[in-house]
């Protein structure tokens, strides 16, 4: 079990607001932390990794991590660690890189073995693609055996292929490993995907806790489909009027009526969603 | 021409680059706790601290020629404790060149250090204690191997501006034969006494050794952003 309370004041890009988690967490679980940028989600991965100050308290089964100010040595914690940006040992090799964190070389090669990194294991850093890096950085965390995982938006530079790959590759070593994981995403399929439990964080605070389903299906009500856009022109075609919403990558164009085109506003948010009794799907 | 560089005496040289070696690796020691400090820290102490730092950059030799002078010389309690204590004399002689020129070569060990400390992504230093290393492992392990460029200018550039020294070093130093007298002091007395000849022969081994220095500096580091990729 993970016990965390803690508070820390944070000066962020809207003025100073207090970061306040009191959160227990679970051997073994898989909890995404969501929430906008600026919501205080990276700064509380920091903390738990001993990176950051902060007060309260952090208990991990019977080791304390922090208790009011006393905090114990990030090199203590025994914890992996995944960058945005790798951040991987530019003058190691690849097995360098794994063998600094712990010289065990059994369990290099079998991560290594796990990942399908084997053959590229004397390769520079600075010769491996994106989601090759990415994958070694993954290698190296669990090199410490943790007892935490921590991943900070591990896979939000990569292509949607290789994040599938990634994505598997991330669930087969925390469960083969069995460890706690704890991981900052955007992506609600990769959530969805992933995690067990989301943790939705907005201006320091927890504001949903949940199951991935419980916390991002944002359909209420009878809707069947239901999305949310951005409103960026309203047209006059004849005698109607068309809406063209950006939802997600795409645009799509909605009839609506004339009140409708008065009272909405360009730049403003807009929900699209409609009932549909036998929904097609074209792959 | 041949009999005058038969007979060409080599001890300033050997005495310019015997200073300069020393110095380059006391400073090497004594800046990299203070580099790293300066580029870690968010202390309001660093402002000062750098300033200090870089103010051999711009004071006149003389003027820091003149307090070393007074600090190591009797006159002064440190200058007296030197002498009392350990029976060492520190100015007009090497040991007090030594310690003058560290004064004046410390901001170009510790500037191009510092630079190549906070060039490096902080993430791989935080992956690095993740791992429960040390901050001095970290140091030695991780930061100066991935700042080779900055560790490389900071040598080579402070090793060459001690060998270019000259007001500091006529202050402190003096002039005395195999013992202060550096390349650079040698050219100055001989141009006072009207001797060209060997003015111009110590002047230009100067210039080719300064320039064969840097051009390796720039070389290596080009093939060093090369081979990262910079």
């Amino acid at each position: 079990m993970i016990e965390i309370d803690i508070n820390k004041k944070l000066h962020g890009s809207d003025g100073a607001m207090d970061l306040r988690v009191h959160l227990s967490i679970a051997e073994g679980d898989f909890v995404a932390l969501a929430g906008k940028s600026g919501s205080g989600k990276t700064t509380l991965l920091r903390i738990l990794a001993g990176l950051e100050e902060a007060e309260g308290s952090i208990k991990i089964a019977d080791q304390i991590w922090l208790s009011g100010k006393e905090s114990l040595a990030v090199q203590k914690r025994r914890i992996g660690f995944v960058f945005q940006d790798y951040a991987l040992f530019e003058n190691m090799s690849v097995m360098q890189n794994l063998l600094f964190v712990c010289n065990n070389k059994t369990l290099a090669h079998k991560l290594l073995e796990l990942t399908e990194l084997s053959e590229l294991q004397n390769r520079m850093p600075n010769t491996l693609s994106g989601g090759q890096k990415q994958r070694v950085s993954l290698c190296r965390a669990m090199m410490n055996e943790p007892r935490l995982l921590l991943m900070d938006e591990p896979l939000s530079a990569l292509d949607p292929t290789m994040r599938t790959k990634l994505q598997n590759e991330i669930l087969l070593l925390h469960k083969e490993f069995g460890t706690t994981t704890i991981m900052v995403s955007h992506d609600p399929s990769e959530i969805y995907r992933l995690a067990q439990r989301v943790v939705m964080l907005n201006k320091g605070e927890i504001i949903k806790d949940g199951t991935p389903k419980e916390v991002l299906l944002q359909t209420s009500g009878s809707q069947k489909f239901s999305f949310e856009g951005e409103l960026l022109d309203i047209a006059k075609v004849d005698l109607i009027f068309v809406a063209i919403i950006s939802i997600g990558q795409q645009l799509v164009e909605v009839v609506i009526s004339k009140e409708e085109a008065q009272n909405l506003k360009i730049g403003q948010v807009v929900r699209v969603s409609t009932k549909a009794f036998s929904p097609m799907i074209h792959a | 021409m041949f009999e005058i560089l038969a007979n060409l005496e080599f001890t300033p040289f050997i005495l310019s680059f015997k200073l300069s070696l020393i110095t380059t690796i006391i400073l090497f020691f004594i800046s990299l706790p203070l580099a790293w400090y300066l580029s870690q820290t968010r202390s309001k102490f660093k402002a000062p601290l750098e300033a200090l730092t870089a103010l051999p950059l711009v004071l006149p030799p003389s003027v820091l020629g003149f307090y070393i002078l007074w600090a190591l010389s009797y006159n002064s309690p440190i200058g007296a404790f030197f002498e009392e204590q350990f029976g060492i004399k520190l100015v007009f002689n090497f040991t007090g060149l030594v310690v003058a020129s560290c004064f004046y070569s410390l901001p170009f060990m510790v500037q191009p250090l510092q630079g190549g400390f906070e060039s490096i992504n902080k993430n791989m230093l935080e992956a690095s204690y993740i791992s429960g290393k040390s901050k001095l492992i970290t140091l030695f392990r991780v930061a100066l191997p991935n700042m080779k460029p900055a560790l490389m200018t900071a040598l080579i550039v402070t090793f060459a501006h001690t060998v270019g020294e000259f007001g500091v070093v006529l202050m402190v130093g003096g002039s005395i034969p195999g013992e202060t007298k550096v390349a650079s002091v040698a050219i100055y007395e001989m141009v006072e006494i009207m001797d060209y000849t060997h003015a111009h022969i110590y002047s230009a081994i100067m210039v080719v050794l300064s320039f064969l220095t840097l051009l390796g500096v720039y070389i290596f580091n080009g093939k060093q952003n090369k081979k990262f990729g910079i």
